[in-house]
């Protein structure tokens, strides 16, 4: 029988606030341990918390940005839960009123789209870190974490393979960082993902029993995992054994699941309205003004680069993968107006030579503006494409504009009529032999004057420019 | 003071030094002896050199639920028994700034759970009319300090009853202000939804003061309101509509009670105000939403108490152990009790019956006031406790009964109105009792003006128990 495979993901997303959701400590990521506490944090008696209005902000426009709803009417729940890394016994997140639902993420795989499901999405707040000193035996907090906003977005079962769980994440991770809500930063842990899967016989409707695996931490390990509980599942089921719900977890040491945690031991969050939060009530003018200022998205710049510029498809990923890139293409576009030039010197010149130093484009010391401007002295026929190319050198070793290295080398073309004019009639007339070949017929001559106009040049004449002077002046002496 | 008769640090210290001499009564948990003299001298440099603050070097008590920086805070409970805080409740800030001296932390109920004291790590207090029985809870060292004249002012907390209780069966002011109008924030939250921080004294107008003093949005509380000031306390009720619920004259009132209160209020009518009839219909539910709301909010804001980060900590083998063994040994009997009934209601299966139905008989309560406000009246005046003071012991193995003794505060609470107690008599064995007003949101102004003009006609609140005297 064939199995088909149904995912949903669970993603937890850290925001890039500067305090954390509930007080003004720091939410920088780092720091001595237990650098960033406060009486809130560290959940003494009588602390409060108060909302950073930036975590509800950046909720909107993820929202905004996933196709979802916003409820206007909003409050946050205590979860609660004894851990020794959750300072209240509680964490303050959001149950029965989530901020966003009913969203969609619209997915470019491998040529064709596909339309993945949003359930819902709310704030939390993090919980602190546990650390076992193995030295001492004994178990340390860290609490720096604790209180940093997170978003967590709930996909619908609507993923059908690992890879398209892949895909979904690192998209869920460029809208973040198109919308700069959040690094997304899988190895520092801003961006963290559980996975809920089952199998079902192929073409039935009704959904298998699923496992769910926590605390993956990698795009990798995500792909991974799925497929060792995918041909775990498809064994135990091809077998006529039946899969047992369980929270699992990933072992990277041998990339197997194995349970977490029995069912039996299924928590009871004991959720209710947290008294000391007052509902949200939000109004349409600020999610307006908040969807107003939503930079275009992925897949919007995607059809622009395919469609408006006729880049290719591959060329277009590659510079909408980073809202950086594909704001550097516009910056360049803007200046040169040549989308396909512009495309090539950035993916090819710029992007290779940024990989070979391990360097980001933020790092580049080349401007869009300088990029752009080399771009109009070929397609303005000042320098010719090779030429360029050791502008762009130079440009990237001394951060100097393309004008300035040109002028300075010499580089510029001639294409001074009356100067090109002069050397033709002198070439010319030293050469009445080869210009009598030439009218007898032998068109191959050209070339030859074009060669002696080159070598007194040294080749930086303009050579469209050599070529039509050449054929004017020799037919005026035909 | 201002006419220089006494010096802050002589009140300060005649104040430490009563307390002492009436210990007793056990109605201070800590004090802050040095920090307090210290407070005193800079007080009196200031008055010396102008300074006419009202408060500036007054002495106050504040209930051990309040955190004082630097000073131990227990909530009365052993979990807390070594807890210093490292700041300042925003109240406690705001006395400060106004120039107050934060004389020590008050008895109370552990976490505030109880209506009469007994429930204290540190030991029941002792009612000065009558040291045989209940100051009132949970507020009751607060209470009992002002009574005994050890302080003119004590702040406390109010979540059932917890401030007007007490100050009814111990013969001074109360009162509650309207959920929003103090910060929370460094208080030790036992139902976040009901909490609010109120103060004794043994005026209304002193009250007023006080109140004011600590009122006002606070950044740190989200709960907190900006509302202005009250401003001067009107004198006279003439014309004013005072609604009498009859579901607070039940026979379930103690005969003196309900006679001293019926006193009280054709004196009222005396002054000018027209006695209304109203009902409030569903005030026989609300004890019951309350002892579901309460202790889910409870059960939510202790779970903190874990031995991990402060307070005590019982060792043990594994994780889940420490948790258990701490909490065992850190809280007392009706904490526990409350905890486990909080766990019950809002546990899956369980949540909609308990926790969702009380919060519509909330509204449901809420409603009713709203209503007589809208129709009917412009104040509300009824009793604070059914019955005056009772000897130590005697309920305190029954919650049931224990529980009814806040059955006319707590409705108050629920809708998170302003209430205040004002003494108005004595029974024969001379025990203090006092009447309520409860007023609109906000609407505190009125309470000062129904309670003031009362106090202005009678002497209740001048009344000293035995061996007191009134040094301020």
């Amino acid at each position: 029988m064939d199995f088909e495979v149904v995912i949903g993901l669970e993603v937890h997303l850290q925001l890039a606030t500067k305090s954390k959701i509930f007080c003004s400590s720091s939410a920088s990521f780092g720091g001595e341990p237990n650098e960033y506490i406060d009486p809130v944090t560290f959940g003494l008696p009588g602390a409060l918390p108060v909302l950073n209005y930036k975590v509800l902000e950046y909720g909107i426009k993820m929202g905004l940005a996933l196709n979802c709803e916003i409820n206007r009417f909003n409050r946050f729940a205590r979860k609660h839960y004894f851990y020794p890394d959750l300072p209240k016994g509680y964490q303050i997140s959001q149950f029965e009123e989530p901020l966003c639902e009913r969203g969609r993420l619209d997915l470019f795989i491998n040529g064709g789209w596909r339309s993945i499901g949003i359930k819902r999405i709310h704030m939390e707040e993090d919980a602190g870190k546990n650390i076992h000193d193995s030295r001492t035996g004994s178990s340390l907090i860290d609490l720096n974490r604790a209180g940093v906003g997170l978003l967590e977005i709930v996909s619908e079962p609507d993923i059908r393979s690992p890879e398209e769980a892949g895909f979904y994440l690192k998209a869920v991770r460029q809208i973040a960082r198109y919308l700069e809500i959040s690094d997304g930063n899988m190895e520092e842990g801003s961006l963290r993902c559980d996975a809920n899967i089952s199998l079902r016989p192929a073409g039935t409707l009704q959904f298998g029993t699923r496992t769910e695996i926590k605390n993956l931490n990698s795009f990798k390990n995500v792909e991974k995992a799925l497929e060792y509980e995918i041909a775990r599942q498809h064994k135990i089921l091809k077998e006529g054994g039946k899969v047992v719900q369980e929270t699992m977890t990933f072992d990277t040491s041998n990339l197997t699941t194995r349970p977490l945690r029995s069912k039996e031991e299924s928590s009871d969050y004991r959720y209710f309205p947290d008294p000391d939060l007052p509902p949200l009530v939000l109004e349409e003018s600020l999610i307006e003004s908040i969807r107003q200022e939503l930079p275009s998205l992925p897949n919007e710049r995607l059809k622009t680069l395919t469609e408006g510029f006729g880049l290719s498809e591959y060329d277009a990923l590659v510079l909408t993968a980073e809202k950086a890139s594909v704001d550097f293409f516009q910056a360049v576009f803007d200046v040169c107006n040549n989308a396909k030039l512009a495309s090539n010197w950035i993916t090819s010149e710029l992007f290779g030579r940024l990989n070979k130093e391990g360097k980001e484009l933020k790092d580049s010391p080349i401007t869009a503006l300088a990029l752009g401007q080399l771009i109009s002295l070929i397609t303005d026929e000042v320098i010719s494409g090779k030429m360029a190319k050791s502008v762009f050198d130079e440009m990237y070793e001394t951060g100097e504009s393309p004008d300035k290295i040109v002028e300075k080398k010499g580089l510029r073309q001639l294409d001074n009529e009356d100067d090109l004019l002069k050397l033709i009639t002198k070439i010319l007339d030293a050469n009445v032999d080869q210009l009598a070949t030439y009218f007898g017929g032998k068109d191959r001559v050209f070339g030859f004057f074009v060669g002696e106009v080159m070598k007194e040049t040294k080749g930086s004449a303009n050579p469209k420019k050599v070529n039509e002077l050449l054929k004017r002046e020799i037919e005026k002496r035909r | 003071m201002v006419k220089k008769d006494i010096s802050s640090r002589e009140l300060t210290e005649k104040a430490l030094k009563d307390i002492e001499k009436n210990s007793n009564l056990n109605a201070f948990i800590t004090l802050c002896a040095d920090d307090a003299l210290k407070a005193a001298n800079e007080a009196d440099n200031l008055r010396a050199k102008g300074d006419t603050r009202p408060l500036l070097g007054v002495p106050i008590a504040v209930k051990d639920m309040i955190l004082t920086k630097g000073v131990k805070t227990t909530a009365a409970s052993k979990i807390l028994s070594n807890y210093i805080p490292p700041y300042d409740a925003t109240v406690v800030r705001k006395l400060k700034t106004a120039g107050a001296i934060i004389i020590g932390k008050t008895n109370m109920d552990e976490f505030a759970m109880g209506s009469s004291n007994e429930h204290s790590f540190f030991g029941p207090v002792k009612n000065p009319w009558d040291t045989k029985l209940v100051s009132g809870g949970s507020s009751g060292g607060s209470a009992v300090s002002v009574a005994a004249r050890l302080t003119p002012f004590a702040l406390g907390t109010d979540t059932g009853g917890s401030i007007r209780q007490p100050a009814s069966l111990c013969g001074v002011v109360g009162i509650k202000p309207t959920y929003g109008r103090v910060s929370r924030y460094g208080v030790v939250a036992y139902a976040s939804s009901l909490d609010q921080v109120g103060v004794f004294a043994r005026s209304v107008e002193e009250c007023a003061l006080l109140t004011e003093t600590i009122s006002g949005k606070d950044e740190f509380d989200s709960t907190s309101v900006d509302i202005t000031p009250v401003g001067e306390i009107k004198f006279g009720i003439k014309g004013l509509r005072i609604g009498i619920p009859k579901e607070y004259f039940t026979e379930a009132l103690d005969p003196i009670v309900n006679s001293l209160v019926s006193e009280a209020l054709n004196n009222l009518r005396s002054l000018g105000a027209t006695l209304v009839p109203i009902s409030l219909p569903h005030t026989d539910l609300a004890l019951a939403a309350y002892y579901v709301i309460a202790p889910a909010e409870a059960s939510s804001n202790l779970a903190r108490y874990d031995g991990i980060r402060y307070g005590i900590r019982e060792e043990a083998e594994d994780l889940f152990s420490l948790y258990a063994n701490t909490r065992e040994a850190g809280f007392g009997s009706e904490v526990k009790r409350r905890i486990i009934i909080g766990t019950y209601v809002l546990s899956s299966g369980y949540y909609d019956a308990y926790y969702k139905k009380a919060q519509q008989v909330r509204r449901l309560i809420q409603n009713d006031f709203l209503d007589v406000f809208k129709n009917s009246c412009d104040v509300i005046a009824a009793p604070v406790s059914p019955f005056p003071a009772w000897k130590l012991g005697e309920k305190v193995s029954d919650p049931l009964k224990m529980y009814l003794s806040d059955i006319l505060t707590i409705p108050v609470n629920l809708a998170g109105l302003p209430g205040m107690s004002i003494p108005c008599g004595f029974t024969s064995d001379r025990l203090p009792v006092g009447f309520q007003l409860i007023g609109k949101p906000f609407d505190e102004k009125t309470l000062y003006q129904v309670g003031a003009t009362y106090q202005k006609e009678t002497n209740f609140h001048k009344e000293l128990p035995p061996g007191v005297e009134d040094g301020f």
